[in-house]
């Protein structure tokens, strides 16, 4: 595949990250980075942490042990709202959408960090609060448009089917215009059609806006497909790490999914 | 250019009252409209989420730029340019600006899969084509190699595409802009061009969708398009104010004479919905005057209606009943002007108020002044569900060789199972098989490199087979039956339109299909599908008990009701002295489903009929020879390719047939279906 944006440098560095809940370990020194513009996979088998260490690095959980290093800047531990800002943005495993919103406002909620005008300002909605406003719409609108959901702008998302209910959490996310970008099982309960819409739209994003991202996935044929370098958990360690095809042909990666003898 | 459009101003208008009759291509009108009301929206469309408008003057402006950028491309007289997409307002404008060079376009559905579109490209020689987007530039990436004339493409939405080879691939701004530099150096080049355009120049090639062997290039002229257009914009006195929705595909002839003819002819605004899922919204937010749909929209209409007041509250619900049913009653004839009791009139008005008005903004037709459907027979409850509202539904008849018209409904003179008098311009006459045949200015010119078909579908003297039977009833209205080769006669000689009889079976939701028989017989026998969905929920609410289709369609409750909408038909049949041989002697429910897959339906779910008669051999025999019960054993094809064996016995009932309403005592009022 051709591409506008050469992969780059490092964006994102995590380095011997241990996490424990209780005497459960869910990560044991997993070290990995990713690259400024390339497409990331996280694939393991269930249980293997995948989604504790997108919790990590968006800040949600906090490494008993190791550092992240994100865009030059070093942390042991930080706020969601900092990952934020930082420009750090993720979807979820299990659709966290304001189901009563409709995908104009929840897609407007991913604007939040980008607002200035204050809260008096807003609730007046004088001048500036206004204009504020105008462009931030139209900011969604582009989003709306680039994932074609024109139709469903003003359904409440309760009342959308699944894969749609996706694809507006990732125009949340993308409303915050990150810089990484993390999806967790983006294309999880989807059919075939769904999954082949969701993929274009990651490729596109990544290709339009140079969005680097990270993505959790268990379907291996999206995973060959999309993502430029793997790297695959197994009970919280890391066990292999390189291309998708150095991965597939990863003899513990093999064991690790199909089991092994004992 | 300014003395030019000066001059079409001063210029008297033609008799129709909308264009100078120097106006005759559409490039030349569009400097006319441009000219006359400049600042007045020409097309909008909705980009995000906000209505975006032209003013005929930019649509000129922008139409030149195009032109230019096309000749800079290559364009020249006589070019076929292939246009594929959505309805978007640029793509509209290539037609004119194409037009504009002396080329011709000719759009392909946008649906069409690669190997049909490459029939088309090549077929019209296509030296160009104008994409809408990603998708369609995918497919003609994909034929280029086999249509040895296609040169070049040009797309209109840039995204996914940055990565394409360029050699032969460009984006329409770019086109443009190169156009607009060219048109700087040559100012006078555009209107020369404009200039050489005559009426009876090729305007546009429309492919018909060949239901029956390849597509065939219809050629329609300007004269054609431009005197048909102006002939119903004056029928349904169209004017500069009125507005539409153009949805419907570019390719078929009702809405490049709906959403561009007239258009450009009365001078009225054409917008484009935001996406084709948008529709219903973008309706909604417009409002359009002017509205046409084939009745499958209207269905769906209806549908989201009725689902959305069972979930009503109970006092809603109540309301809408008892409004509907007071418009029912007095509607549509308040609508035609007919003598409506006191009350009557007064409880419409109030039902104005509290539900039609609203329901009515709901649906977009707030503002719709004329609104037709075509295509297909519409039922009878649907017709007049709308018509009920206040909404002016009427019908007509036509086709692409037409340039669409052939038949309309005036205002006043609305029938339901007619598809109204001839257009302006139009002469009807029944061929001696029962065809419709039809003269008029919008007959096209030829079929493109086919002139066998010409022949066959045009006299010498310029007559044209529609290739529908139909006749006129006593109001001198037109009524299309069937498909002129699958009308038969009974053995009385009586008219026997098998599909005639189909649809009225058709309209009622119990029964899904029906196939009648009755060619050299001496009565009308029919096969029945009852609607699973239907059918199952009206037995689920009687506590019949059923396990299968097979097992439904077999018991007597649902025979005996499935006879009451027979004889109905029947009643209806009995009121029309051309079809009351044709009532329904007996009938039978098939134990089966009918089937794409076993060949009983085409993939369009049109019957198959003659394929069933022979498959059901056994079962048309015993229909006609007054058995009541037969023995079925045959071969089906499940889903999965595997096959197994159908068999058992099928009972068969007679219907009552009933005389003709003059001659009876029977019930006057006949219920609509």
């Amino acid at each position: 595949m051709q591409r506008s944006r050469p992969v780059g440098d490092v964006l994102l560095h995590v380095d011997d990250i241990s996490l424990s809940f209780g005497g459960v370990q869910a990560l044991s020194g997993v070290s990995f980075d990713i690259r400024k513009h390339e497409i990331r996979a996280i694939i393991g088998p269930n249980g293997a942490g995948k989604s504790s260490m997108l919790n990590v690095i968006n800040g949600f959980y906090h490494p008993q042990q190791g550092t992240i290093t994100f865009m030059g800047q070093t942390r042991k531990q930080m706020r969601p709202h900092e990952a934020a800002a930082q420009g750090i943005a993720r979807t979820f495993q299990n659709i966290a959408l304001f189901k009563g919103m409709s995908t104009l406002d929840n897609i407007m909620t991913g604007r939040l960090l980008k607002m200035h005008g204050n809260f008096l300002a807003q609730l007046t909605w004088v001048g500036p609060a206004e204009r504020e406003e105008i462009a931030h719409r139209e900011q969604v609108e582009r989003i709306i448009d680039f994932l074609e959901i024109q139709a469903i702008r003003k359904v409440p998302v309760g009342q959308l089917p699944y894969g749609l209910q996706k694809r507006v959490e990732l125009g949340r996310a993308l409303a915050a215009e990150p810089t990484l970008l993390l999806l967790d099982e983006p294309m999880a309960g989807m059919n075939v059609e769904e999954k082949e819409d969701m993929c274009r739209f990651v490729l596109d994003v990544n290709d339009e806006f140079g969005t680097t991202i990270a993505l959790i996935e268990h379907d291996m044929g999206v995973v060959m497909d999309l993502s430029d370098r793997v790297v695959v958990l197994d009970y919280g360690r890391k066990i292999a790490d390189g291309t998708p095809d150095e991965v597939r042909s990863d003899r513990k990666v093999i064991d690790a999914y199909l089991g092994v003898s004992h | 250019m300014a003395s030019d459009a000066n001059r079409d101003q001063r210029e008297a208008l033609t008799e129709a009252g909308f264009r100078p009759a120097s106006a005759d291509t559409f490039p030349k009108l569009l400097r006319f409209q441009a000219a006359t009301r400049p600042g007045r929206a020409a097309s909008r469309e909705k980009t995000y989420g906000i209505w975006q408008s032209w003013t005929w003057r930019e649509v000129a402006d922008d139409v030149r730029d195009l032109a230019c950028g096309l000749h800079v491309l290559g364009v020249r007289g006589g070019d076929k340019v292939a246009i594929v997409g959505d309805n978007r307002p640029r793509l509209y404008w290539t037609f004119v600006a194409v037009q504009a060079l002396g080329g011709v376009p000719v759009p392909v559905y946008q649906d069409s899969v690669a190997e049909e579109m490459r029939f088309v490209l090549d077929h019209a020689e296509a030296r160009f084509a104008v994409a809408e987007d990603q998708e369609q530039v995918d497919k003609l990436i994909e034929i280029k190699a086999r249509c040895p004339k296609l040169e070049h493409i040009v797309y209109e939405d840039p995204r996914g595409l940055r990565h394409y080879d360029h050699a032969h691939l460009s984006a329409y701004d770019q086109v443009q802009e190169k156009g607009r530099v060219f048109a700087a150096a040559n100012p006078g080049f555009y209107d020369a061009e404009v200039a050489k355009g005559r009426g009876g120049d090729m305007a546009v090639m429309l492919y018909t969708s060949g239901t029956t062997g390849q597509p065939k290039g219809c050629v329609l002229t300007f004269d054609n398009l431009i005197a048909t257009a102006e002939n119903a914009a004056r029928f349904d006195r169209m004017t500069a104010e009125d507005e539409v929705l153009a949805y419907l595909p570019m390719a078929w002839v009702g809405d490049h004479v709906y959403s561009f003819a007239e258009g450009y002819v009365a001078g009225f605004c054409v917008a484009c919905p935001e996406s084709g899922a948008t529709v219903l919204n973008d309706l909604r937010e417009l409002g359009p005057t002017y509205f046409f749909a084939p009745p499958r929209i209207f269905e769906n209409l209806l549908t989201t209606v009725t689902i959305r007041m069972e979930d009503a509250g109970a006092l809603k619900r109540r309301l809408f009943k008892f409004f509907i049913a007071v418009a029912k009653r007095s509607g549509s004839r308040i609508m035609d002007g007919k003598p409506v009791p006191l009350l009557d009139r007064l409880l419409y008005r109030l039902g104005d108020l509290l539900v039609y008005g609203p329901l009515k903004n709901t649906l977009g037709f707030s503002r719709v002044r004329v609104c037709y459907t075509a295509g297909e027979a519409i039922g009878p409850d649907m017709f007049e569900f709308y018509r009920s509202l206040g909404l002016n539904m009427k019908q007509l008849y036509g086709m692409t060789e037409a340039s669409v018209f052939i038949a309309m409904q005036p205002d006043g003179e609305v029938k339901r199972d007619t598809v109204g008098k001839p257009a302006p311009g139009v002469e009807i006459k029944i061929a001696d098989g029962g065809e419709v045949m039809f003269k008029s200015p919008g007959v096209f010119r030829e079929y493109f490199k086919n002139p066998a078909a010409t022949a066959e579908a045009k006299t010498a003297d310029g007559w044209v087979h529609t290739g529908d039977a139909g006749y006129f009833d006593q109001d001198g209205q037109l009524k299309i039956i069937d498909r002129a080769k699958d009308v038969g006669k009974l053995k009385d000689g009586a008219l026997f339109a098998p599909k005639y009889i189909e649809n009225k079976l058709k309209f009622f939701p119990y029964i899904r299909e029906a196939v009648a028989f009755g060619a050299d017989q001496d009565r009308v026998c029919v096969f029945i599908n009852i609607d699973m969905q239907a059918v199952g929920d009206w037995a689920e609410r009687r506590n019949i008990p059923y396990g299968s289709y097979q097992e439904l369609a077999a018991r007597p409750e649902v025979y005996a009701l499935i006879k009451a909408n027979v004889e109905e038909v029947n009643r209806d049949l009995a009121r029309d002295p051309h079809m009351k041989s044709s009532q329904i002697a007996r009938f039978l429910i098939l134990p089966k489903e009918l089937d794409a897959d076993d060949g009983e339906l085409t993939r369009t779910r049109k019957v198959r009929r003659r394929f069933i008669g022979e498959r059901y051999g056994a079962l048309v025999e015993a229909l006609f020879s007054g058995q009541t019960e037969a023995e079925l054993k045959m071969e089906i094809r499940f889903e999965d390719g595997r096959v197994g064996t159908l068999s058992g016995r099928v009972r068969i009932e007679g219907a009552e047939r009933f005389p003709a309403p003059d001659e009876s005592a029977g019930p006057r009022r006949l219920k609509a279906a």
